[in-house]
Formats: C-alpha cells, structure tokens, sequence
C-alpha cells in the first residue's frame, strides 16, 4: 500500500455550520434539562427509589460501552497489522475518544451532586469498581491520546504499535470494568454474573464497530470522498461476527440463569412476563438489533447496498439501546428477592415489579451526550488531519481487481 | 385477680433487683456496668433489654469492642403498627411529600405471607448494617462506610449521588434525598442529591442512648426490637441470640449483618 495521505474537513459550508448548529442546540437543550433536573431534585425525573439508575444512565453506558468498541478498527490495524484498517484508524480512535467524553458527561450531570466532581477525583474507595472505572476512562483517555498522537506525528510514529497495544489491552480492561459494575452486583438477581464483562466486551465490539460505520459513511458521503466496497464488505463482515457474539454472550446468560431453580423468577420476568421488558427484549434487543441485522449483513442480495448497511448500523444501534434498558432498567424493575418462599408487600414496593417511565429532561440529557459526541468529532475533523484522502477500492487494496 | 397481683409483686421484686443490680455496679464497676446488668434483665421487662448503651466517651474513637446490632422479635410484631416507623420519621425528620416513590424511608414495615404454609408475619426492615456491606464496598469515593462499631453510615460530605450503593443494597435499605430539605433535625442531617438509610441513630447511640424506633416499640410494650452490643456476651441481645437464635436476611451472601429476626418460620 502507498502512503496514506489524510485530510481534513473544509468545513466552511453552510451544511457543516448547519450541522454543529443543530448539535450545539441539543447540548444546550441538554444543559437546560440538566439544571431543570438539578434545580428541582430527581423527583422531577422518572428515577426513585426503586429504579435509580435511569435514562441518562442508559445513554451514558451505551456511548461508553462503544466508545471502547469504536477503536476497534485502529486495534485491527496496529495489533492485528491488518493493512486495510490502518487508514481509518485515526477515525477509530478520534471517535473513541468523542464517545467517552459523551458518556461520561451524562454520567457526571446526572450525578446528585455533579458539582462535586473533584471529590469524585480525589476520593477513591478501590474496592469500588466504580472508583477503578473513574481511573480506567482517565487512563483511556490518556492511552487512546498518545495513540493518536504517534499516529499523526512524525517524530513519534515508531512509537505506534506500542501505544496501539497499551490502547487496546486498556480498552480491554476498561470494558471488563463496565460490565463489571453490573457482574459485581451480589444483590440483584438479574446481575451478579462474571459473563458481563466478556458479555460487555462484544457488545462494544458490536456497538462501537456500527457507530463507527455510520460516521464513517456519513463523512465520506457528505464531503463527496471515495469510500469503496473493500473496506465496508470488510467492515460489515466483521460487524456480523460480533452480532453474532453479542447474540451468543445472552444466550448463554440466560440459559445459565435458566438451569439454576432459584434464577426462573426473574428469568419468567425478563423472558416472559415483564410486559414492556420482555417486549423490548424480544423485539428491540433479540429481532431488531439481532437477528434482523445478521440476516441483513449476510443476504447476498444486498451485499453492496449502502442504504443496507446503514440500516443495519442503525438496528444495531437500537437493540443496543435496547440491550442496556433490559439490562439495566428491567434488571432493577425485577423486585429483590430478599424474603425468598414469601409473598411480599409494603409502603416501599417491596415485592412488586417496579415501574419507570422516562422524563423528558432524561432523554434530552442523554441526546446531549450523543449531540456532544458528534460535536467533537465534527470539530476535531475540521481542525486536524484524520481522514484518509480516498478510501476507494484500488487505494484500500491495491490487489482489489476492478 | 392474685394472679395480677403476683406479677406486680413479681415485677416490683425484678426491678428492685434491676435497680439494686444496676447501683451496686456502679458503684463498684462502671466500665462493666452492661455485663453485670444484662445478665438479669433478659427475664425483665423490655425496658431493661434495651438499657445496653454506649459507655464511650465522646472525645474517644469508635472502637470495634463494640458492635450494636438489633434483634428483631417478629411474633410480638403486630401487622398494621407503625410506631417504629413513625418514630424513625420524626427522629430524623423525614417529611413525605406525597409522592411515595421518591420520598425517603429508613424503617418501613413489611408484610410476608409463606406461599408454602400461608403462615403470615410483619416486622420492620431497615439497613440492616452489614459487617461488609455491599453498600461500602461498592461507593467510589467512600462516602458509604460501616464504622468500627459496626454502623453503617453515609458522610454526606462526600457522597456524590452516584446511587450505586443503591442498586448494591441487598434491602432497598438506602433512600436518595430527591429535593430539597427543609427543617432539618440537628442530629440528622440530610442533603439534596445524596443517598441516606437508617443510621441506628448514631448520635443517641454515641449518647449512650437507643435507637428510636425501638425505643418506640419498647415504650409501646410491643417489646418487639432489642437494641445491644453483639460483641459483649453478657448482654440482653447476645444473651437471646444464644439462647433463641436469630436469622440474618439474605444470609446466603455472608454479609453478618448487625439486625437479626426471630420468628420467622415459614
């Protein structure tokens, strides 16, 4: 392959203003809610006492989970020397970087005292794998940036496969964190499996690698670059191996939890009975952002169709959604089962299935960190060198036969 | 008619013994005042039960010595009474704003029914202060820990409102303050945007005095909560778990936890 040559973004068009624009107008919607949210107390959200990780926290673990995912394309190419993916690994990883900001700044505005941030960094309980998350995304910032930086300079470029590795062992760690703040959860009956972290793992695999196509389609399409069959073929054949693993990992969670006579409460929950969750597992996590998709990637009809692959980005992209709202918000409708072989009942819905009906100002703070995202790396394509000038078949391959 | 009259005599001679008991001891011995006097007080009535207080001073450290626990007799608990919770509300002046899903609740009451032999209870839940609890161990900055004595606590100078200890909490002991807080008590402070559950009522306990809420059910002659010290084998509490035994919710996840129940059998 010849050397790459990268570009940036004019980004002087009405259509590019437009666009940071609308996204700067979601963020400040967002900030909005969030000082509504502040302002008033929780009690204005759909949160209590019972389901006390909501919307935002749906937002902010998905954006987490992918960003992770998202630097995929860069590990391939600087891990796996794969030669086709090391064009597009400067995008990897500038989104990687974009989808953590986003997730962590809804994480942190949702806090109940976000002002006390600093405590948050100065205080740490390292039995807490919450207080080792704080140090993992800290560090992941820190090893996806030097990454970048002996990507794009010169001077350090002999430095890449190393910083490439520390990024990818890191990204590794970081997402078995990410799980594991649900693995860890000894009380709750939905939780408290090892499985989530490697359950964690492809799902970022997954996530991240569908954001990034998305991105990467958008920005090629929209700025009228070549971007040839090669690599999204490539791309999209990779992206079925990790639906397929993300389909695998919940299958065998559940039917782990199916074998063991004091798991089929929940499990008759989740798989059956919850109403609205069982719905969203089925149709929005299992047909839609599963087995939809995977027929879809593998469908010879419609193997170079971008409009295709676009939609199976996008159906990914909801079942993830989907995936972490069972996850995490059925997981804690589910009532703790802290009286086993009795029937339960009192003033603070013991026994019951708990119900959550997202607030408006949720969901705006959880688009603000999706808006906040795609800020970033729409500025950041602008002002530095990311994007490979051409990623037409006969650059991405040269053994490609037209 | 004798019969009463017995009792009362009866009762007259325990508390005169009570009291002999408990003024020879300090007299002679004031460091071991609560070993002395729980040894007879588990025949007494309940106020003698739970006379097992803090004999720390407070300019000293907590020390592990001690860890206050509570025993939990259901069979004495009565379905539909709430003075325990009614007292903890006032103690720690919690205010509902009619909105039952958000409003804070340190004790509640709960109703179980066995589905195996249609057996019925009450009794009240709370923290249930965890020797490792959960709660501690998973809050990221430390502002959830167990002190040595055995409460656990929130310092809500440093929670953040992350609510992870929520979702940790094997009881759905931990309430987050959803707004503001007006009239707070002096001994009980509460914070917008932090979590806060049960605290044993450390300040009556570092005072050398009992939780409300047994107090309450105690002075209501329910005599259905022990308060004490685990760790001295003398006292009522330990004395009764010796005797009786007492059974630790979700005991499957080893946590020791500081309140125990009777009768509970389904």
């Amino acid at each position: 392959m010849s050397k790459i040559e990268y570009t940036s973004l004019e980004g002087k068009s009405p259509a590019y203003f437009g666009f940071l624009g609308a996204l700067a107008f979601v963020i400040l919607l967002a900030l909005g809610a969030v000082f509504y949210m502040e302002h008033e107390g929780h009690h204005v959200t759909g949160m209590n006492n019972q389901i006390v990780w909501g919307m935002p926290h749906v937002f902010a673990i998905f954006l987490i989970v992918a960003a992770s995912g998202a630097l995929n394309v860069a590990s391939i190419a600087s891990v796996f020397r794969k030669k086709l993916y090391e064009p597009m690994a400067r995008l990897s990883a500038l989104l990687a970087i974009a989808l953590l900001t986003g997730g962590l700044v809804v994480l942190l505005l949702d806090l109940g005292r976000p002002d006390r941030l600093i405590v948050a960094m100065t205080y740490y309980n390292f039995k807490s794998i919450f207080a080792w998350n704080i140090i993992l995304y800290t560090g992941f910032f820190g090893f996806v940036g030097a990454y970048l930086w002996t990507m794009m300079d010169h001077n350090v470029y002999k430095y890449k496969p190393y910083a490439g590795f520390a990024a990818f062992v890191w990204r590794l760690i970081l997402t078995t964190g990410t799980g594991s703040i649900f693995g860890f959860l000894v009380a709750r009956s939905a939780y408290d499996a090892a499985l989530m972290a490697p359950m964690f793992i492809v799902m970022s695999f997954s996530f991240g690698l569908a954001i990034f196509l998305l991105v990467l389609m958008a920005t090629y399409k929209w700025n009228n670059m070549e971007l040839g069959d090669v690599v999204l073929n490539r791309l999209r054949n990779l992206l079925g191996v990790f639906v397929a693993g993300v389909l695998y990992f919940t299958a065998v969670y559940h039917l782990t939890n199916l074998y063991a006579t004091q798991h089929h409460g929940v499990e008759k929950f989740l798989l059956l009975e919850g109403g609205v969750f069982t719905n969203i597992f089925w149709i929005g996590e299992i047909l839609l952002g599963g087995i939809i998709p995977l027929i879809l990637i593998y469908a010879p009809g419609v193997k170079n169709c971008r409009t295709t692959l676009g939609l199976i980005c996008t159906l990914i992209i909801f079942g993830g959604f989907a995936k972490i709202y069972t996850i995490l918000i059925a997981g804690q409708a589910y009532p703790l089962e802290i009286f086993p072989g009795y029937e339960v009942s009192s003033s603070f819905y013991d026994g019951v299935v708990n119900s959550y009906t997202p607030s408006l100002p949720e969901i705006m703070l959880g688009l603000g960190g999706i808006a906040m995202t795609l800020f970033i790396v729409a500025f950041a394509l602008k002002v530095l060198r990311f994007l490979p000038v051409s990623l037409a078949d006969s650059v991405a391959d040269p053994h490609h036969a037209k | 008619m004798k019969k009463t009259e017995n009792k009362t005599i009866n009762n007259s001679r325990r508390d005169f013994l009570s009291k002999a008991a408990v003024a020879g001891t300090i007299t002679i011995a004031p460091g071991v005042l609560l070993h002395s006097t729980s040894a007879h007080a588990i025949d007494g009535d309940a106020t003698d039960l739970n006379t097992s207080v803090s004999t720390r001073p407070l300019d000293q450290e907590v020390s592990s010595k001690n860890r206050w626990g509570m025993l939990i007799d259901t069979t004495k608990c009565a379905t539909g009474c709430t003075d325990c919770v009614d007292a903890c509300n006032e103690e720690n002046g919690l205010i509902g704003h009619n909105r039952p899903e958000t409003d804070a609740q340190y004790i509640r009451k709960v109703t179980l029914k066995s589905k195996s032999t249609g057996h019925e209870l009450s009794l009240p839940l709370m923290c249930q202060h965890c020797e490792t609890a959960p709660c501690a161990d998973v809050c990221p900055t430390g502002a959830s820990f167990v002190r040595a004595d055995g409460i656990a606590l929130v310092d809500k100078h440093i929670c953040i409102g992350c609510r992870y200890c929520m979702m940790a909490c094997p009881y759905k002991a931990r309430s987050f303050v959803h707004e503001d807080v007006k009239n707070q008590k002096l001994s009980a402070p509460r914070g917008k945007g932090t979590v806060e559950a049960c605290t044993m009522c450390v300040t009556r306990v570092d005072n050398g005095g009992i939780p409300a809420c047994v107090e309450a059910c105690t002075a209501e002659n329910h005599n259905a909560m022990i308060f004490g010290d685990l760790k001295d084998p003398n006292s009522p509490i330990s004395i009764e778990l010796k005797k009786h035994g007492g059974k630790q919710l979700r005991s499957d996840l080893a946590l020791n936890t500081g309140v125990r129940y009777q009768g509970m059998n389904e």
